[in-house]
Parts: structure tokens; sequence; C-alpha cells
């Protein structure tokens, strides 16, 4: 497989079953290269939630293929699946943002510190320099409950980034924003992508938002009816 | 690292709901501390009440038994030997109370690796002589050194000295109830006369309390030469020997070995005492009953606990799950939560069970039965403490398992979309 392709999703397919059976996700295949900032956008109820979890290996009830740096998700067992998730992808939610039990530090070091490829003292340089770079360094120390919440979401764009991950998806990761700190977030996704070459994948409903991407996936009723 | 990442993050979540965990965590103390203070105090009662008996028994008595012959004229007879013989009314014989041959016994028991020692003994069914009335009682001739070695008989002797038995001539040790009917004090001479009438004189140097208050008004105790001669026998003459083993589970099988060897009568502890093991038991059974109820209920607290700390921290849990960590790490984090709780909890109730125990045995308990006993008895043993920490180890764990099981098992997506 083309080593530029980070994520690959083939031909994927879900029903939920309550209360009666209804298929949520038809025939949805597409790729996802290195260094791209990729939106889906779509009206409430279209699927496009359900297929960003089924990327995230969170949920594993489909059918179909899945491909992360070209290794096959299917066959992963949940051990290896939450590793996959620890290595290779950052997460940005929408509402739940971080350990209320730690301070800002820890919370982004979290991953790295289960992943283990670097010491802890290396983590928190590196996640100071990812805070630094967020502008909000001076938080470090802070409980995470004491944050706002634009500022606890650039918290959380920095433990997505604490890895080093192949790509990095987010759930209306600006839903629950104002404009200012919208486009805070924003400035951050796009830097990221033009200036380091991080892939994206970011579900939203705000067409605003999705025409400033790189690329655009539009869905309607489980299926992408527009890729551009 | 990862090894210490989980523990991180449980004391981390611990701390969070401090006042949760050490409403647990005092369950869990208060539960073992009641456990072992309780089986401490009824083991130490238990060992109490057993030694009153026990300690004083012989584990085999030796000795000539008044019964009638096992074998009687009619079946030695070849006429009517392929008969049933019914006889009534058969009455013992004229047996002497004497152990046959007592010194070769004596030399062959000491020669035996089993036993931890013998001592002899003469009984001698007397009156004593109180002005006009004659009151029967019992004089036990004994060796007191053997006596104390093996059954710690100066701990009963309340007043005067054991050993004034054997340096005194025509001595005795009396009895509580019976001095005290006698109106007898230390250094008094009072009178005594055998079964077939020979009177003697004996001079008090001791008063004896067993804690059985019934036989203290019979029994006295004088040496083995004082009490033949109340009786004018010689000096071989010995009714009984009292064997200790150094394996008293071995008692009856050993009892019946020396019951066949010396051709006497014998009797083992568990014959004589059984009632006395079965208490004992018994009271063991209720305590460790109790003591595991608690233990039970507080692991239902745990439960509860663990249980509630789990709806609170789905969120936590989703994003611990959507940031890499598996279900069982996650299911590792709320065992280690609820083994924390049973460890601490378990040690601080280990040792306020140990303080609880030194106030109990510091707790004046004066009772006459008992005289050497002035404060409750408590057994310090090992045992309880360890039995308690597995017990609090084990319930912490069977009580955490289930709630975290169900936060391993924690869908994330439901809970990040449920919002």
């Amino acid at each position: 497989m083309d080593s530029n392709i980070v994520l690959k999703a083939q031909a994927i397919e879900k029903y939920f079953t309550d209360p009666e059976p209804f298929k949520v996700l038809d025939n949805v295949s597409f790729e996802i290269l290195k260094g791209e900032f990729t939106s889906i956008v779509g009206k409430s109820g279209c699927g496009k939630s359900t297929l960003l979890y089924i990327l995230s290996t969170m949920d594993t009830d489909y059918s179909g293929q899945l491909w992360i740096g070209g290794e096959d998700m299917k066959i992963k067992s949940e051990k290896e699946l939450a590793a996959v998730r620890n290595e290779h992808i950052g997460f940005v939610f929408q509402f739940h943002y971080l350990l209320n039990e730690f301070s800002v530090l820890k919370n982004v070091i979290l991953p790295g510190l289960k992943l283990q490829k670097l010491s802890p003292k290396d983590l928190e340089e590196k996640a100071m320099l990812h805070l630094k770079q967020l502008g909000i360094d001076s938080l470090a120390p802070k409980m995470a409950y004491k944050l706002s919440g634009g500022e606890k979401q650039r918290v959380a764009i920095a433990r997505a980034l604490i890895n080093d991950p192949l790509i990095i998806m987010g759930d209306e990761p600006t839903g629950n924003l104002d404009h200012k700190n919208s486009e805070i977030v924003f400035d951050i996704f796009e830097q990221l992508s033009k200036e380091y070459g991080q892939s994206l994948l970011i579900v939203t409903h705000d067409d605003e938002f999705a025409a400033r991407t790189g690329k655009t996936i539009i869905m309607e009723d489980g299926r992408i009816v527009q890729k551009n | 690292m990862k090894t210490g990442l989980i523990p991180d993050i449980a004391y981390a979540l611990m701390t969070a709901r401090l006042r949760q965990t050490l409403v647990a965590a005092a369950g869990v103390t208060f539960s073992i501390t009641m456990f072992v203070a309780l089986l401490g105090f009824m083991n130490g009662l238990n060992t109490l009440l057993d030694d009153l008996i026990l300690n004083r028994s012989p584990h085999v008595r030796l000795y000539n038994d008044i019964k009638p012959s096992p074998v009687q004229p009619i079946s030695m007879a070849t006429a009517y030997k392929d008969d049933y013989h019914f006889i009534s009314s058969v009455k013992p014989g004229a047996v002497r109370k004497e152990l046959y041959n007592s010194g070769a016994i004596l030399s062959a028991l000491k020669a035996d690796t089993r036993v931890a020692g013998v001592s002899p003994k003469v009984t001698a069914q007397v009156f004593y002589n109180i002005g006009p009335i004659d009151m029967t009682g019992v004089i036990n001739g004994i060796d007191v050194e053997n006596e104390q070695r093996l059954f710690f008989f100066a701990n009963y002797v309340t007043s005067g000295r054991a050993s004034d038995l054997e340096d005194v001539s025509n001595s005795v040790i009396l009895g509580k109830g019976a001095a005290d009917k006698m109106l007898a004090n230390i250094g008094d001479i009072i009178q005594v006369t055998s079964i077939t009438g020979d009177p003697l004189s004996l001079k008090v140097v001791g008063i004896f309390q067993s804690g059985i208050a019934e036989l203290d008004k019979v029994q006295s105790y004088a040496s083995i030469r004082t009490t033949q001669k109340i009786l004018g026998k010689t000096n071989n003459y010995l009714t009984e020997l009292q064997i200790k083993l150094h394996d008293m589970s071995t008692a009856p099988s050993v009892a019946k070995e020396y019951a066949d060897l010396f051709r006497c009568d014998s009797e083992d502890i568990q014959t004589a005492n059984a009632q006395f093991e079965t208490g004992s038991s018994v009271r063991s059974l209720i305590s460790y009953a109790v003591g595991i109820t608690l233990l039970i209920v507080s692991g239902f607290g745990i439960y509860n606990i663990l249980n509630m700390m789990i709806y609170e921290k789905m969120d936590t849990i989703a994003i611990l799950k959507a940031t890499g960590f598996s279900g069982s790490d996650v299911k590792l984090i709320f065992l280690v939560i609820a083994l924390s709780i049973g460890f601490f909890g378990g040690l601080a109730g280990l040792i306020f069970g140990y303080i609880l125990s030194l106030i109990i045995d510091n707790i004046p308990f004066v009772t006459a039965a008992l005289p050497t006993i002035h404060t409750y008895p408590i057994d310090y043993n090992l045992k309880y403490y360890i039995i308690a920490a597995i017990f609090s180890l084990v319930t912490t764990y069977l009580a955490g398992y289930f709630p975290a099981r169900k936060a391993s098992k924690t869908d994330p997506v439901n809970i990040i979309r449920g919002k």
C-alpha cells in the first residue's frame, strides 16, 4: 500500500438494530493522505459521528475494511486497538475534554506515559513545547478543571499531539466554543497541517469551518455524496 | 514506568474522592479490628477454659478400675463352650486398687520416647475430722516435682508453698472449700481418718484452689509418702500413673496399648474431656462466623463505593480508553483502588485490633473460680492476624472485581456521544 496513505476505509457499513434495523452507514470508502486536512460534514443523523468512531477504532461493530498506517484494523484485538489509538490517533472531542483529577501537564503527557517511548522527563519537555506553541504554557501546573472551555480544547490538542500520531481526529471540536475560540482552534489545526504535515480528520456541521479545510467529505443518509 | 502509571491514576482517582475512599477503608479497618480482637478474646477464653481442665489432666491415666472380670468362670468351662451364657447379678471381685508392679511400669514408661513425663499418684479416701463432724474427702498423694512440671501444680496453690509438701513431714495442702469448712489456716494441724479407721494428724502447709469449687471442697494434696502412711501401705503402693505425652493426639492409641501391655485400665484425655473440645471448637466457629460476616459487610460497602465511583468517573474511563488505555488497564486501575483500600484499611485494622486486644487484656477480670487470672485473657496468635489480612485482601478484591470489570467493558463511544 502507498505509504502516503494514512487511513483507508473501504465499503464500511453499519446497522443500528435498536429500536428497529436501520442502516447508518452504507458503503463508505475513502482515503486520507499524509498531511491532508479533511473535514466530514453533513446534517445531524447522517452518520458522520458514527463513521468517526469506527475510524477511531473505538467502535468495532461494523463490516468493511479499515487500514490505519497500512495495518488492518479488523483483525486486531481490543488490547491491540487500544495500542493503535494510543500511538497513532490523537483525539479532540466536543465535550469530554480532560481528566479533572490531574494537572494540565499530566493530562498532556498521560498518553505518552502509556506509550513509554520517551522518559517522563522528555515527555514533559515535549509537552511544554506543544503548550507553548498553543500559547498556554503558563497553564501547565493548573488543575484541569480550573480551565475555560477554549483553554481546555487547546490542552486536548496538545494531548492529541504528544505521541506524534499519524492522524488527529476531532468530533465537533469547535462545536462548543464561541467564535473567537473556534478561530483559534481552527488556526491551530491549519498550522499543524501546513507547517508540520499533520493529517487531520474533523467531523463538523459548521460549513464555514469545512469550507476552509483542504478536503471536504459531504455525507447524507449514511452515504458519501461528495468528495472534494 | 508503566507499573507506576496505573497506581498513579488509581491514586489520583482515590484522592479526588478522598472522603468516600476513607469511608470504605474505615469499613475495612473496623471489621478487621473487630475480627482480630474478637478472635483473640474468644480464643483467649477458650484456652483459659481448656487449660482449667486440660492442663491439669494427664493425657493417659493408668489405674485399676473396680469392675467385674470380663471372663466369667462359665465361659472357661469347655462343656458349655458353644452355648450362649446368661449370667445375672455379676459383681466385681475383690480387686486391689493398687497398680501391680508399678516400679517396672514406671521404668518402662520413662524409657518410652513418646512420653513427656510420668507423675505417680496415690489416692486415699479419708474423713476430715472437724470436732464431732466427719467430712468425706480425698487426699491425693503426689510427687510434687513431677506434678509441678507436668500439671503446673503450684499455679493453683494460692497460699503456702507447694514444695513444703516434700519438706515438711505429714503435711497437707487443703482444697479451698475444705479449708474454709475446717476453718484451717497454714500452720494448723488437722485430723484425718482413713476409711480403715486409722487416724493421723496433718499439718496444713498450703491452700489449693483449682477453680472448680466442687472439687476444692473434697480434694487435698499430700506427698506420696504421707498418703501411703494414711493408708498404712508400703512405699511401692501406687494407685495411678499420670502420663503426659509429647503429642496429645496420640493419647487414645497409646492408652489402649498401655492397657494391654501393663494389664491395667487406662483412660485418655480425649475420652475423659470430650465436652471441652466440642465447646472450644463451637466457640471458635461462632467467632469466625461473626468476624467473616463483618468482613463481608464491609466488602459490600467497598462494592457500593466503587460502583458509585465508576458511575461518576464514566468520562474519565472514556477518555482513558480513547487515548489508548485498554479495558484491562482500566480494570487494573479499579482493582488497584479496591486493593489499596483493602490493604491500608486492613493494615490499620490489624494495628487497631492489636491495640484493642491490649486494652481488653488490661481490663480487670477477677473471679473466685480462677485464682491465677486477674485480667481478661487474650490470645495473640499470629494466625488470626494472617487470616484477617488475607481475608481483607480477598473480600476487597472480590468487591472491586465486579465494578472493575464493568468499568473495563464500558463502551467509550456511548459516553462520548451521549452528552
